[in-house]
């Protein structure tokens, strides 16, 4: 009797410890076979899975240039001081801003805040010009005006000294201001340095139409910053290694960007301590704005008429950009108007 | 029928019938509140500590009303600096209260007490036993007195276990760079996912291009992951044992008025007063007023209605003639044997022997600190730059208390905490300027805003750059730069640059360049401007330092010599009356 329920209790007791066994083997096989499923899956031979890989972006085929009306000038320039009204007749002399700026556009602006100096010391482009030039912009229609640089001393320093900031967010624009999570790889087809360069990718996300404003100024390695070398802000990364080729380096630049149009800030002129500056008596009033869609045209007028190096050979920037059909510096054999404004 | 007035449970009556407005308005719910806002406005200050928040607010407030901080920095340097009058207000509480600030006001003791109550474990009675007044806990007296004893020979070392120091510090080395890297990522994941939300506004340093980065952060944090860890072990571990200013406010209520009280006739010595005594103050037998923190947590507990919070009776032995603690008393002549035991011990219980070995520590420690060659006149290091504005070596180690306000508000991360190689122990966590990280922005002049001591002195902008009427006194320098031509890619290596002198903030510049044309080893001729220092020009700020393109080991660098708060470290053979500039 007893030992019959012994066996029972036997019995009972090695079906219970199979069922066990079997449920942890089950559980075993499972893991192992969850495990191998996901090295398959995961599986990276020769460890270049693993790499980050950037993500590369491309600005629009052709740009944001736009259409040129026949009855505009190449080159409007405006004298005066009334910066509003000066803006406004240059402009207006290369088609007015409804030939640039349709309704509903997402315009950006690029200003040269590079470093943290009073508009009045000329380094940085004048506020009441990006003030005026949001108002023109937004009149025209324009859904949303971006403010947005890169610069080299702390940004918000650069930003709020050169009074970029406050005319800025006053005049109803929005403002960019670097962040880490901002920069994406750019390819620039063509360029001789920077066909892969880190660039300030944020402020570009659906925008259609970008305008540069720059002042006019002195540089040391490259003789003279002004709307060509503006775009130098748009970039991160080491941009410290930029001065070993710099004419290279600023006809990537022209390659790179290519703006709706540019307005050269010749209110005043920073003629010698370039780029930075720091004193009155590196700047000059010269009272001029110019508004281009032809950056070197431009920038070639600032060189001989606003820092006054007419006896001077253009920088080698300049015909570097030429060779590559990117504007034409020879500005008095195109359609220039100019303004007197009050 | 008469109606029934259905109440809910917070609007009922107490037990015995005690309105419902005094449990509410508890005395240690009111505590609670109040150690809230004070917390949040440590918080949002520490926050608004940076460029684009500073907006006017009194952002080292918390630093500035730390009673120990302008104690120690007036035995240091003989004088209250700015506004270190404001440790007034926390003096006067405590000598009216007694530690009122350690439950009510200190962020840090907040911390401490929040930690330990959300993860407590521990059964009633553990957590009477862990309230126990150790001896270890007179540790913070010791500490106090090395500290105090340094600081009258010049060497302020209280920051480094202050509490209000401590948390600055924590939070701008390793806490804020962790906000900012939350921020950095999780933008980085709202652009990809393509939205337009921006997360700056948790940043500390929103507006700056790269992810700041601080030496040593990892020692810091794992102080205050250790010392906040230590209250799962003993509660309030940090307030008891090693707080300098909690001991410093513990011998200052000796003279509280007010404290709590036993009523004797009432306790049945149950204990259960221990239970959240943050203090471990004994308040079920002679209450320790040097540990009490005033939490009123006992008088709550106590079930007995034995404890209230009261001006002080009379000391007993001024009641009976004779010494109680004896058993033997004598009134009108004759011997009594009184039952009414000590009810207050005022000072803290420390033999006057370990006062004295304390002593003879902090009196050996200071020349063991100075004499070490690292912050000593005779041998610093050449990378301990300190920012403008700073006091010369000596007088800025009487008065640094390492909070790293100044390294919080740095827009551009060039203010570094000291670690042991540029400033020794004596000089750890202290602010110098890190060239590789950051550069000293021209136009700027915040650090010398926020130092609650003078360390670095209140500089105006014209003082800084030597405008104004500080034109004949020149810039504040704060080292000098040099070239390095054997890295330099104009001088050794065929390969134009200048980004030096681009950048360089002074005018006329501090650099200028010797430009020769020379036919490379390719048959390629190149222009080389090759750069030059004026050291008559130059203010240290380290630009070009920064940006010179050869990153490991800049080609031009700043080192402290000619630095304008030192008389010794000069240069330029020159007549202070007459700058180069």
């Amino acid at each position: 009797m007893s030992e019959k329920n012994d066996s029972a209790g036997l019995q009972t007791h090695k079906a219970a410890e199979r069922r066990n066994f079997l449920k942890q083997a089950g559980m075993v096989a499972g893991a192992a076979a969850g495990a191998g499923a996901g090295a398959f899956w995961l599986h990276d031979p020769t460890g270049e899975d693993g790499k980050p890989k950037p993500k590369i972006l491309r600005l629009p085929e052709g740009g944001f240039a736009v259409e040129k009306p026949s009855t505009a000038a190449d080159l409007g320039v405006a004298r005066g001081n009334r910066v509003p009204a000066m803006l406004q007749g240059a402009v207006d002399a290369i088609g007015g801003i409804g030939a640039f700026i349709n309704p509903g556009d997402v315009v950006l602006i690029k200003p040269n805040v590079a470093f943290e100096r009073v508009a009045q010391l000329g380094a940085t482009s004048n506020p009441e010009i990006v003030s005026a030039l949001i108002k023109l912009v937004r009149d025209a229609g324009a859904k949303e005006v971006r403010v947005a640089d890169n610069p080299i001393e702390a940004p918000e320093n650069c930003f709020m000294r050169s009074g970029v900031r406050d005319a800025a967010v006053d005049a109803g624009a929005r403002l960019y201001l670097p962040r880490p999570s901002d920069f994406e790889i750019l390819n620039v087809p063509g360029a001789k340095w920077i066909e892969q360069w880190p660039f300030f990718a944020a402020p570009f996300r659906g925008v259609n139409k970008v305008i540069g404003v720059a002042p006019v100024k002195d540089h040391n390695l490259c003789r003279a910053s002004m709307t060509t070398k503006n775009w130098y802000g748009l970039l991160g990364g080491r941009r410290n290694q930029f001065h070993q080729d710099i004419h290279g380096i600023i006809a990537d630049l022209c390659l790179m960007m290519r703006p709706s149009f540019v307005v050269l800030d010749g209110t005043r002129v920073m003629f010698r301590s370039g780029p930075t500056g720091g004193s009155l008596s590196d700047v000059k009033m010269t009272h001029t704005i110019v508004a281009s869609r032809d950056m070197l045209a431009a920038d070639s007028f600032g060189w001989h008429e606003l820092l006054g190096r007419q006896d001077e050979a253009l920088p080698d920037y300049f015909a570097q950009a030429v060779a590559r059909k990117l504007g034409n510096p020879d500005y008095k054999s195109l359609n220039v108007r100019e303004v007197q404004i009050g | 029928m008469s109606e029934v007035i259905v109440r809910p449970d917070w609007l009922k009556p107490n037990k015995d019938n005690s309105p419902w407005y005094a449990r509410v308005f508890r005395i240690t719910n009111i505590r609670v509140v109040c150690q809230f806002v004070f917390f949040a406005l440590f918080a949002f200050l520490l926050w608004a500590t940076w460029f684009s928040r500073l907006g006017g607010y009194p952002v080292s407030m918390f630093l500035e009303v730390d009673p120990l901080v302008g104690f120690a920095t007036a035995l240091s340097t003989g004088t209250v600096y700015r506004w270190l009058w404001r440790g007034m207000f926390v003096l006067v509480p405590t000598l009216l209260f007694g530690r009122v600030f350690c439950n009510w006001m200190c962020p840090y003791g907040t911390l401490h007490q929040f930690i330990g109550w959300i993860f407590n474990i521990r059964s009633n009675k553990d957590r009477l036993n862990s309230n126990r007044y150790r001896a270890g806990f007179q540790l913070k007296y010791y500490i106090l007195t090395v500290f105090l004893i340094l600081a009258a020979f010049g060497s302020l070392q209280i920051g480094l276990l202050d509490p209000i120091c401590l948390l600055v510090r924590t939070f701008t080395v390793a806490f804020a760079p962790a906000l900012d890297f939350w921020a950095i990522s999780g933008n980085t994941v709202i652009a990809n996912a393509g939205l337009d939300v921006d997360l700056g506004w948790i940043s500390s340093a929103p507006g700056s291009p790269e992810q700041r980065v601080f030496g040593g952060a990892w020692l810091v944090g794992a102080m205050i992951i250790g010392l906040v860890g230590m209250n799962l072990v003993i509660p309030r571990f940090f307030c008891r044992t090693l707080c300098p200013l909690g001991s410093f406010l513990g011998l200052l209520s000796r003279f509280a008025i007010w404290r709590i009280d036993r009523d004797v006739t009432k306790c049945t010595d149950c204990d259960l007063c221990l239970k959240g005594c943050e203090g471990a103050a004994d308040p079920q037998s002679a209450l320790r007023k040097s540990e009490c923190f005033v939490c009123f947590n006992c008088i709550d507990d106590c079930p007995e209605d034995a404890l209230s919070f009261k001006m002080a009776p009379l000391p007993v032995r001024d009641q009976i003639v004779g010494n109680i603690k004896k058993g033997a008393a004598t009134l009108f002549g004759d011997q009594v044997i009184s039952k009414d035991p000590e009810t207050e011990m005022k000072a803290p219980d420390i033999p006057k022997r370990r006062w004295v070995f304390a002593g003879i520590g902090g009196f050996l420690a200071f020349p063991f600190l100075r004499m070490s060659k690292s912050v000593n006149e005779r041998g610093f290091n050449e990378k301990a730059i300190r920012p403008p504005g700073s006091v010369a070596e000596p007088e800025f180690l009487e008065r640094c208390i390492k909070c790293d306000q100044c390294i919080n508000v740095c827009p551009t991360n060039v203010l570094q905490p000291s670690t042991l190689d540029e400033g020794g122990l004596e000089g750890l966590w202290t602010p110098v300027m890190d060239f590789a990280v950051g550069f000293c922005q021209y136009n700027c002049t915040l650090c010398s805003e926020v130092c609650p001591t003078g360390a670095i002195q209140k500089t105006s902008l014209p003082k800084k750059l030597g405008m104004d009427e500080f034109a004949e006194q020149g810039p504040v320098r704060v080292g000098t730069a040099f070239f390095n031509r054997g890295r330099c890619l104009p001088w050794s290596m065929e390969t134009p640059c200048v980004v030096c002198e681009e950048v360089c903030p002074v005018t006329p510049k501090a650099i200028g360049t010797y430009d020769v044309e020379v036919e490379r080893w390719d048959g390629a001729k190149v222009t080389l401007n090759r750069p030059y220092m004026r050291p008559e020009l130059c203010i240290g700020c380290g630009i070009c330092e920064h940006e010179c393109p050869v990153l490991d080991d800049a080609a031009v660098y700043v080192t402290t010599i000619g630095e304008s708060r030192s008389l010794d470290r000069q240069l330029l053979l020159k007549s202070p009356k007459k700058e180069g500039a």
